[in-house]
């Protein structure tokens, strides 16, 4: 590719109306008329409402309406693009319920004039619940006789899949079992050991028992990671109105085609009558990836007052809705060999999967964790423990973060005992090209990715960082002060296949480039289209995007989540512009003579021959030829949303359209090499991150500016993992006590690293046409694992056991001389 | 009343502090917590409304230079009123507690949580919001400029708010170090960016200030 855009930084177009205050959020939207939702909330971890009575609210003057489970649609199943019917989970979420199952769950909402109106229905509404057994702890959940989070029971199962021979259909539904360990599998709790009871998803490859026999240190180590509230600082506030039989949603989510068939399912509507506007997302790390269950309420709510509903949702409120991490309490048992090499590897993890849905947070964890430290022989056995606590969600490097923290921590402890340089030995057990991870399926092949350069990020690190330098330096002590450096690697998934492209040559010569992805601040709605205008080579200037609205004719993209969209989208807009630059140089045979393969697209011509002609000739041209030029006729490939959406485009100009049905080996993951020093207090326990680096393997850089948002964005999320963010819980009365930001505290930009810088190995993945990967996911780890590793470095190993390490656990373990405090007990 | 005595927090009988402000809206009524960003938008079926009688509820604010007249409820505060009643939605509520500083404005120069100000206890000040800043003719304040040229932040939710809190900070302190514009912002909660980037943006800001 050229280059010319590819790689260079830029204004998006969002950013002025973003910097002036005219940006318009899901709450900055206004209607004539607009009624106000307010909800009513569980007082209550886990109960049966028995009597509802709503009269003296609904006489209330400006009461409107209110809403109730009993309202909401049956839960549906949903058709996938491929026309694979998904069943309807019935023990899933929605978005009231009738049996609340976390502190805070909403079980009706009320329509009225304004909010303080709604609020003051809300308290004359009569409603009696039944309080029902709890657990707000997933391994104590495991004990024997212990209450069941849900009446149900404590897990989900997944159960296996049609043997082969049978026809393959959707994939059987989960269900929730009364799994329960033994006593005396729970003998290791008492020691602080995870105990090691059956998982629901096991697999293994090599031979364990051999790689521990070979070992020359075997390392047995049981680490807790906290619940963290993704916390995104738009809450998920949305507003609805019906026109013509038509619901309009304006709402906060990270994608935007994709929140379309989302919405339908949760209002149980045809998606035709669905449009989703969704210009700005205030964030959400995961928790909106397309847009939020409670969507649902202001949209029925509007449907039954015929009027607009805006529902505003408040800081506490978002964090009993707002979508949690699933915490890991894990043990991972390491044989290492003498020069630092993994023989084997025994991973067990109990997840915190709040009360619904499985989370995918436990199998992404073994996965991760194999590709990325690739040993010999490894075992997996993870387990989610559903728990009477706020709904979980992704968050970014959902599971990986999880997994590589727990290994993190035992690999910084191996290096030190086997007098291995932190570098030498991550870089000796990290992967290489098209490196195998995880389980084999069920033809026995195990799955590889498509590139890994995290040995090349490793070593600019070294050199960027400093790294000998300042190691010689870690863990002296000056004063009351000892610093220590820490290094970490990350990786997760990168990025998806299969969605479309879609833009139009004008006859004056614009490109209009339609763009289904959400716009939630990493630009990637915008940056992939660079690869339209890089391969058409039109500036800039003459692009016109259009985002954020899916009653604009927008095509199929991915979610926007799970760090897929860079590749995924790029890849569409690759095959989109290739389609374009085959119609451009048909039209010019037919124009100009000879044929299209003597033709070239460049500087907004197409040329051969020694004759030429403007794009805008062509796209006029292009509508009098009509059929596929114009998009009258639409491939057969693409998906319907894309094909209603290019058919209602056609005759406007020469249309590219496309589906990315480009050639894929492998599984598209990112890396990422995390290098910190930190600097403590011995006596107060107080500690700063003075420096952190990190080091991506991405692929090809399309934009830097957004790159490195991405890189240093998505470490921070990860750093406040270590220096203080959780949750915490009333084990007795399962009550949430950290609600708000001042309690369970997400980073300030005092806490922040004093010095943060980010570079890009940049060398493309071979299986992807532009070469780039996703990174919104792999910081995560690098970040918050080289602070732990550092703080390891400076301390030494026997100050924590679980993450968040805080001032008053490197004080009190200090003092001790071993890790002080509750080895096990979740939410503390 | 006289207007300035009016925003004179000690001396206003209209005065309500946020504890009592907050309380007074719990005792209205909010189940489970939810008690935050209550808001009564229109005068209710014609009912009389809490305050009325004690002062007219049209009062003058001065917003971005003009003055408005505004329907005002003794309850309401800054942030509510340019949201709901001016229509400056630039100004955003990440809290509505004083724990995010979305919401900052300035008032007479100072950076204010607008979720913690009472809209009648502004009277006769000068409010700037983040529609305010950049010219008539569209031309970026620096701080606007310095955050555009590094792309200093990715959702940009919180982003008004630190353009706003930087923008009275270095009316103060023209030439901060990057430590003491950290400072200057620290009641700023960003949850995308790394703060580094941000405070980058920023003090290209405060270089561009300084160059006009």
């Amino acid at each position: 590719m050229a280059d010319k855009l590819i790689g260079q930084n830029y204004t998006t177009p969002d950013l002025i109306a973003k910097v002036t205050g005219k940006a318009k959020y899901a709450e900055d939207f206004r209607v004539d008329g607009m009624l106000f939702a307010k909800l009513l909330l569980s007082p209550m971890p886990h109960a049966r409402v028995k009597r509802i009575n709503l009269s003296a609210a609904l006489a209330m003057p400006g009461v409107k309406a209110i809403l109730t489970a009993d309202d909401l649609p049956a839960p549906a199943d949903s058709i996938t693009d491929a026309g694979v019917v998904i069943k309807a989970n019935l023990f899933g979420e929605q978005a009231l319920t009738n049996e609340p199952k976390y502190y805070g769950e909403p079980i009706l909402a009320v329509a009225a004039v304004d909010e303080l109106t709604a609020a003051n229905a809300i308290e004359k509404i009569e409603i009696d619940f039944e309080p029902l057994p709890f657990n707000v702890d997933p391994v104590q959940s495991l004990r024997p006789g212990a209450p069941n989070p849900r009446t149900q029971g404590t897990a989900w199962v997944q159960p296996p899949p049609p043997p082969p021979g049978q026809p393959a259909g959707a994939p059987p539904l989960p269900r929730i079992e009364a799994i329960k360990w033994t006593d005396s599998e729970f003998a290791d709790y008492q020691e602080g050991r995870l105990p090691k009871g059956k998982g629901t998803l096991e697999w293994s490859y090599g031979d364990v028992e051999a790689g521990f026999k070979q070992a020359a240190l075997v390392m047995d180590e049981t680490f807790v990671t906290p619940n963290t509230h993704n916390q995104p600082l738009e809450t998920r506030s949305a507003m609805a109105y019906w026109q013509n039989g038509k619901l309009y949603l304006h709402g906060s989510t990270q994608s935007t085609i994709q929140t379309v068939p989302a919405v339908a399912r949760w209002v149980g509507i045809d998606p035709k009558n669905v449009v989703v506007i969704g210009e700005y997302c205030g964030g959400a790390f995961g928790s909106k990836v397309s847009g939020a269950i409670s969507m649902a309420i202001p949209a029925l709510l509007s449907k039954k007052t015929n009027a607009p509903v805006m529902m505003r949702i408040s800081r506490e409120e978002e964090h009993y809705i707002g979508r949690v991490r699933t915490g890991f309490h894990g043990r991972m048992k390491v044989g290492f060999a003498a020069d630092g090499r993994i023989t084997a590897l025994e991973m067990n993890v109990v997840g915190d999967n709040g009360p619904y849905e499985q989370a995918g947070d436990v199998p992404a964890s073994g996965r991760m964790v194999s590709l990325l430290y690739q040993p010999g022989a490894m075992r997996f056995s993870g387990i989610a423990i559903v728990t009477n606590t706020s709904p979980r969600g992704p968050q970014s490097q959902p599971g990986g973060m999880q997994g590589i923290m727990l290994m993190e921590h035992v690999v910084s402890k191996a290096a030190r005992k086997l007098g291995i340089d932190q570098v030498v030995i991550r870089r000796l057990n990290a992967p290489e090209g098209k490196a195998t991870f995880g389980p084999a399926n069920a033809r026995g092949q195990r799955p590889n990715a498509t590139s890994a350069f995290i040995k090349q990020a490793l070593d600019r690190g070294v050199d960027q960082f400093n790294w000998e330098q300042r190691k010689a330096e870690s863990g002296k002590r000056n004063g009351s002060k000892v610093r220590g450096v820490g290094v970490a690697v990350s990786v997760y998934s990168g990025g998806s296949v299969g969605f479309d492209g879609l833009f139009v040559i004008k006859p004056d010569g614009r490109v209009m480039v339609q763009s289904g992805i959400g716009n939630l601040g990493t630009e990637s709605t915008f940056d992939c289209q660079r690869v339209t205008a890089e391969m058409l080579d039109v500036p800039w200037e003459k692009v016109d995007i259009t985002w954020g609205n899916t009653s604009k004719n927008l095509p199929w993209s991915c979610i926007s989540g799970g760090s897929q969209t860079i590749h995924a989208m790029t890849r569409a807009a690759h095959a989109a512009a290739s389609d374009g630059i085959r119609k451009l140089k048909e039209i010019a045979a037919k124009t100009l003579g000879g044929k299209p393969e003597d033709y070239t697209v460049a500087r907004e011509r197409v040329s051969g021959n020694g004759r030429s002609m403007t794009l805008a000739q062509a796209a006029q041209k292009a509508i009098e030829f009509g059929g596929a030029y114009d998009g009258h006729e639409v491939p057969k490939n693409i998906s319907i949303y894309t094909k209603a959406s290019a058919t209602a485009l056609a005759g406007q100009g020469l249309m590219g359209v496309a589906r990315d049905d480009y050639p894929h080996n492998g599984q598209t993951h990112s890396f990422v090499a995390g290098f910190a020093e930190v600097e403590v207090d011995v006596e107060t326990g107080k500690y700063h991150v003075l420096d952190y680096l990190a080091v991506g393997d991405v692929g090809t850089v399309i934009h830097p500016h957004s790159l490195g948002g991405q890189l240093l964005g998505r470490s921070m999320l990860g750093i406040g993992h270590i220096i203080g963010q959780k949750d915490v819980f009333d084990q007795r009365y399962g009550v949430p006590l950290a609600v708000r930001f001042y309690q369970n505290r997400p980073p300030t930009i005092l806490d922040a690293p004093q010095k943060m810088s980010w570079d890009a190995v940049n060398l493309p993945d071979p299986e992807t046409p532009v070469g780039a990967k996703g990174i919104g996911e792999p910081p995560v780890g690098a970040g918050a694992c080289a602070v732990m590793n550092a703080l390891s470095a400076a301390l030494g190993d026997d100050i924590f056991r679980r993450a968040p390490i805080t001032l008053d656990v490197i004080l009190t373990s200090l003092e001790a001389g071993h890790p002080v405090g509750e080895p096990l007990t979740a939410h503390i | 009343m006289n207007e300035d005595r009016a925003s004179s927090a000690e001396q206003s009988p209209l005065h309500a502090s946020r504890r009592n402000f907050i309380k007074g809206v719990i005792a209205a009524g909010a189940v489970a917590s939810s008690a935050s960003y209550l808001f009564r938008s229109t005068s209710l079926l014609g009912q009389q409304t809490a305050g009325a009688g004690t002062a007219d509820r049209l009062v003058t604010l001065n917003i971005n230079g003009q003055d408005r007249r505004v329907d005002v409820l003794p309850q309401d505060t800054l942030a509510m009123v340019l949201r709901y009643k001016v229509g400056l939605t630039g100004t955003k509520l990440g809290c509505d507690r004083a724990e995010c500083g979305a919401c900052t404005v300035l008032v007479d120069d100072v950076p204010r949580y607008s979720c913690s100000v009472l809209a009648r206890s502004v009277r006769g000040k000068k409010i700037v919001t983040i529609e305010g800043l950049a010219s008539a003719d569209g031309t970026l304040h620096p701080v606007q400029r310095g955050v555009v040229d590094e792309q200093g932040f990715q959702c940009a939710f919180c982003m008004p708010g630190f353009v706003m809190a930087a923008t009275g900070y270095l009316k103060v302190n023209p030439n901060p170090t990057r430590q003491e514009l950290a400072h200057g912002v620290s009641g700023n909660l960003c949850r995308c960016q790394d703060y580094d980037k941000i405070l980058t943006a920023l003090m290209r800001g405060a270089e561009n200030m300084r160059r006009m």
